[in-house]
């Protein structure tokens, strides 16, 4: 089938733009950009009509990458009804991005250098979800990871970009360490790192094994999805491009962990005590970004710190077993969040780049089709029925009804507060006065058109794609429960958050302020993200940095080691003075220097042989 | 003429004629080593295309009595770790011609007789095959560097020179003790016929005579490689040395201690080397950790890439300590990958001071604005450093790391921190030269790659990318070797030293029916 075709187009399209991109018109890089994507894409829609049904894994297998021992990692790739997902996703909202792309950056520098990485990206992100083992999952991981890096730092120019991304970076090594040691561990006890051997003898391994590679696993997760306790880089990658918002740090890269997770479910379905933490981490998660959300002034910031909370909830999903459901949350979240981005994009650049919500107001009216679209967005992340978000937060939030009842009304409340907090932005946006300075225009064609079709996908995305009935041979099957009553209660918290952020908004735009004078240091503490960023650098980082600087250079290599062989070190100077007596330039003497040294050794192997006895016994 | 004594003797025919060339036209210099270094590559090239990958035994052997008495051979020959050693001394030579052809004003014509007198000696490190010319060759490529450092290096460069110059002979006059004691039971300086003697059980060592043995080896080793905590020469060396002898020094040098740990520790000590093997993982993994935690709050970018380069041999030694299949073929691995990397890393930190005259990170800033292709080679080699998947550092970061995992969990647990910490120092050294609002100063002396630039760093980028996408090109003769190692270390070893590793068990099977073979002939 070819398979290889999907990565390498956009990778070729990175390279064209990268070398000689510079030299090229705007309208020829974004052709070749988005050509490669469109190729990309058509050639996912070929081969997955190619497959037939795909109720087994189709394998490719190309050439062997890294060979030592046993170990034996092919560059493999597979698919099967998960990776189709995926690849849709991917493809199919990195093209609509793409093409937005083109109107949105028309004013920047570096076009031909944001689009070769936005390419970039898409080979890494398609070689990531095509991988059929681990450590091929790990080049795309870590791929995804660079592109993050550099496009965070895009505007390289900016302090806080560059800090932004090198924290991306980091923070996202931290939760590599612990992907890479699970797969050591993998390793060491399945001897492969391919996905069908692996799982083949999961089961077969002891439950504190499972359980430990499950849980680092779920720390590279953690990282790459922006959990507890590694979120703090997500919401700071706002800095790059809004479209890079969109697609990396909202659509595709973000859902990595949560793809992984549901990826190796042979693993942590024997691995219980995991997997509860896997939810647990989500349910805190999506509560904890949520009630930042609430009071972030940053449209992007209120997006990002939404984007941590609805990843919190695929992680409940994946946590409780609910693979599929996770999957789910992870298309229509991709759909509406993509779209709540690119929409705010179309908004900061109606207001020339203006991003403060308080600066905003009215807009409703001026930029009328970025309004209706994100609208649509804004219901289907609040759990509207019967738009996407609906579907998929519902399936979640059952299957954590059943796993544990609490995380059921944590999850509850969470989507009160999701509502509220969308909403809230929209209003402030959208209705009352219009409070800016910039006169405001709405946005190209260009840029429009990918807005439609998000929205009409936000809508209908639930109802038309069925994924845990697509899905329903690849995970192990789970009773369907419904439970009116519960679907109720959670649609009735969305209503209510829509309703008060109308109050407090729309209706009485008072409000806002005596509230959060009235709960000054609730307010405080949230609109400053709990002071985790504060705490982080206080703890770690700073410690770290001085401790190496004034411990470990300044004490123990200048002073101890360096200290310890200081008459070493003034003898030296000595001699380093007699030496250079003899550094005249002239070669000859020094060939002479090197003969007399040889011949000194030649002296004393000499003198040692008249002193051997035979030596041989 | 053999193709290997060819390789070997090239430079040294190179440094000879090169004495002849008249002072005053130093373009000449330049030329003839260029033209000696790139002949030797291709001659390497050669050998390279000749060299048989399936079997494990010595290539290209010549053995030629010398010295009668003591009787002393000229004996080389190549395995299928020092043919990619040798391969990239001779890589790396032409490059560092190319780098050094502005850089170096001063006395051209001695700075290039010393480069290519440094490439014999390095190769023949690599290919000697009696204790004694090891020896000769170990102390003829110390000499050159020597100058390289003390003439043509920064303002402290007679500091360093003989800091360098007095740890390396420290560690250098223990081993030849050690040659000299090894002689003495013997009676030959050949490593094969000890080697043989060893297998045949003609020659054994008490306990205590093999570890003083193997330590006098190793310590000279270590402080070459260099190992926590013999490391302090190799900040001061590196910041005073010119480019060229920066890159020659990080990339080839170090791998001499390196190599002499896998060539001649192990297969001669198998005992004491596993004895001390827990205590030297120690050390590599502080290494490790140190040498990055340091490297990390560096005003100096010279200085940086020196300590990242105390943490990356912590690897090398790590997975040479772990006795398993992956652990030392991926410490060869990342010897090659660690050559190349660093080597770009200094050659770039060469041409930013060439530039700008100053290696103070805070000198620079913006620089990418001004110098977008010199940033771009920078990033990649960066990224390679901080072991990026696809790129050459990352498979063999993630051998030696599987493979100390096979043996001791705990100590790639602790190594990885490493993985981390990397893309720490790399990283934020790179923001503040690269990023930034350009300053008015480095404005003005930022010009671009020029081309003699970047004819010296596309092909380490080359190499960069096809050791991280393809390692099959380079793996299976080094595995060979590694192998015929491995099976070494099984010689006078208790059985209750036994590796636990079991997949292991069939190469092991095979390389003995190799081993056996190749002593038929």
């Amino acid at each position: 089938m070819q398979l290889w075709l999907i990565p390498i187009l956009p990778l070729a399209g990175f390279v064209i733009n990268g070398l000689v991109g510079r030299r090229f018109s705007r309208g020829l890089v974004s052709a070749i950009a988005i050509g490669s994507v469109v190729l990309s894409f058509a050639w996912v829609l070929k081969a997955i009509f190619g497959l037939g049904d795909l109720n087994s894994r189709y394998v490719e297998h190309y050439y062997t990458w890294i060979a030592s021992g046993s170990v034996n990692i092919g560059v493999d790739f597979a698919v099967d009804r998960l990776t189709v997902v995926m690849l849709l996703v991917v493809t199919g909202i990195g093209l609509l991005i793409h093409i937005y792309s083109i109107g949105y950056m028309a004013h920047e520098g570096g076009y031909y250098r944001f689009f070769a990485y936005m390419n970039l990206f898409m080979f890494f992100m398609l070689v990531l979800v095509l991988a059929s083992n681990f450590l091929l999952l790990f080049v795309g991981w870590e791929g995804v990871g660079l592109c993050s890096y550099l496009l965070i730092g895009f505007y390289f120019d900016k302090q806080f970009a560059t800090n932004a991304g090198n924290k991306a970076f980091i923070v996202n090594r931290i939760g590599d360490f612990g992907f890479s040691l699970a797969m050591f561990l993998i390793f060491k006890n399945f001897g492969s790192l391919d996905f069908t051997k692996v799982f083949q003898h999961a089961p077969g391994a002891s439950e504190a094994m499972l359980t430990t590679i499950g849980l680092l696993l779920l720390v590279g997760a953690c990282g790459k999805s922006a959990q507890l306790p590694l979120y703090v880089w997500l919401p700071d990658a706002m800095a790059g491009p809004t479209p890079v918002s969109a697609l990396i740090h909202a659509a595709t890269m973000v859902t990595a962990g949560v793809y992984m997770v549901a990826r190796s479910w042979p693993i942590f379905i024997h691995a219980p005590s995991a997997m509860n933490v896997v939810a647990t981490v989500g349910i805190a998660t999506a509560f904890f970004a949520a009630t930042i959300g609430l009071v972030q002034n940053d449209i992007k910031k209120v997006f990002a710190y939404s984007t941590v909370s609805q990843l919190g909830y695929m992680f409940v999903g994946v946590g409780c077993g609910a693979f599929s459901a996770g999957i789910w949350h992870l298309m229509t979240h991709a759909f509406f969040k993509a779209l709540l981005f690119l929409g705010a994009g179309s908004v900061i650049h109606a207001l020339s780049g203006e991003q403060d919500l308080r600066n905003m107001g009215g807009l409703r009216k001026k930029i009328r089709w970025t309004f209706l679209t994100m609208m649509c967005a804004a219901v289907a992340i609040a759990g509207v029925p019967p738009f996407s978000g609906f579907y998929s937060k519902d399936a979640i939030l059952l299957a954590a009804h059943e796993h544990a009842p609490w995380m059921y009304w944590v999850g509850v409340v969470t989507a009160g507060m999701t509502a509220f907090y969308v909403f809230r932005a929209m209003f402030l946006a959208f209705f009352g006065e219009y409070r800016g300075k910039e006169h405001p225009h709405e946005s190209p064609p260009v840029m429009l058109a990918p807005l439609a079709i998000l929205a009409v996908l936000s809508l209908v995305g639930g109802f038309l794609f069925n994924i845990p009935a697509f899905l329903s041979g690849v995970f192990p099957a789970r009773e369907a429960v419904e439970d009116s009553s519960l679907m109720l209660i959670s649609v009735g918290a969305g209503a209510i958050g829509i309703l008060l952020a109308w109050f407090v908004y729309v209706a009485k735009p008072a409000m806002a302020d005596s509230l959060a004078s009235g709960f000054g240091w609730i307010y405080k503490t949230l609109y400053n993200k709990y002071f985790v960023d504060e705490i982080y650098d206080a703890a770690v980082v700073d410690p770290l940095v001085s401790g190496s600087r004034t411990v470990l250079w300044k004490g123990v290599d200048a002073g101890l080691i360096d200290g310890s062989v200081n008459g070493v070190g003034a003898r030296a100077q000595d001699v380093g003075s007699l030496l250079r007596l003899l550094q005249s330039g002239n070669v000859r003497s020094y060939a002479t220097w090197v003969l007399f040294g040889s011949v000194v050794a030649i002296v004393a192997m000499a003198l040692a042989g008249i002193g051997s006895t035979g030596g041989l016994r | 003429m053999n193709l290997l004594t060819l390789v070997l003797i090239m430079p040294l025919v190179g440094f000879l004629a090169s004495l002849t060339i008249p002072r005053r036209f130093p373009q000449n210099s330049r030329a003839w080593a260029l033209a000696v270094s790139l002949a030797t590559f291709a001659q390497s090239l050669i050998l390279l295309s000749q060299f048989n990958r399936n079997t494990a035994s010595d290539q290209f052997t010549v053995d030629i009595p010398w010295i009668p008495t003591p009787e002393i051979h000229f004996h080389v020959a190549a395995d299928g770790i020092s043919l990619w050693l040798v391969l990239l001394s001779t890589f790396l030579t032409p490059i560092c011609v190319l780098i050094s052809w502005k850089h170096v004003q001063d006395r051209v014509k001695e700075f290039f007789a010393f480069l290519l007198l440094l490439e014999f000696g390095l190769v023949g490190v690599f290919i000697a095959q009696d204790l004694f010319l090891f020896y000769v060759f170990w102390e003829v490529s110390l000499v050159p560097m020597y100058f390289l450092i003390g003439i043509w290096g920064h303002s402290r460069r007679i500091y360093a020179a003989v800091k360098f110059f007095l740890y390396t002979m420290a560690g250098s006059v223990l081993m030849l003790v050690a040659i000299i004691y090894l002689y003495n039971r013997t009676a030959t300086f050949s490593y094969a016929a000890i080697l043989d003697m060893l297998a045949s059980g003609k020659l054994t060592f008490a306990p205590g005579e093999q570890m003083l043995l193997f330590l006098a080896f190793f310590v000279a080793f270590a402080i070459k490689v260099p190992l926590f905590p013999l490391h302090t020469w190799l900040p001061d060396a590196h910041v005073e040395a010119p480019t060229a002898g920066s890159v020659m020094l990080a990339s080839v040098m170090l791998k001499m201690g390196t190599f002499g740990i896998l060539h001649y520790c192990l297969p001669l000590f198998p005992v004491a080397a596993r004895r001390c093997a827990p205590w030297i993982a120690v050390l590599a993994i502080i290494g490790i950790i140190y040498g990055a935690l340091v490297a990390m709050v560096q005003p100096n970018m010279k200085k940086l890439v020196a300590y990242s380069s105390v943490s990356h041999l912590g690897f090398v030694v790590l997975g040479i300590f772990s006795f398993t299949q992956m652990g030392l073929d991926g410490a060869v691995y990342q010897m090659l990958s660690h050559g190349i990397t660093t080597g770009a890393l200094f050659a770039l930190v060469g041409f930013l001071y060439e530039r700008r005259h100053s290696l103070e990170i805070s000198e620079y800033g913006g620089v990418a604005t001004v110098a977008p292709w010199l940033s771009t080679a920078f990033l990649i080699a960066t990224l390679a450093s901080i072991g990026l998947p696809l790129l050459n550092n990352f498979v063999g970061e993630f051998l030696v790391l599987q493979g100390t995992a096979m043996t001791h969990f705990s100590w790639t647990a602790w190594a990885a921190i490493g993985v981390i910490l990397s893309a720490c120092y790399m990283l934020w050294m790179y923001q503040r030269v690269f990023y930034g609002v350009t300053a008015a100063d480095v404005k003005r002396h930022m010009p671009d790659l020029g081309l003699r630039e970047w004819a010296a760093i596309v092909p380490l980028i080359v190499m960069m990318v096809w050791m991280g996408v393809y390692s099959q090109s380079f793996l299976p003769p080094v595995s060979k070797t590694t192998a015929r190692v491995l099976e070494q270390t099984h010689i006078n070893v208790p059985e209750r030293v036994e590796l636990r590793e079991k997949p292991r068990e069939k190469t092991r099977e095979k390389t003995r029916g190799e081993t056996e073979v190749a002593h038929a002939r």
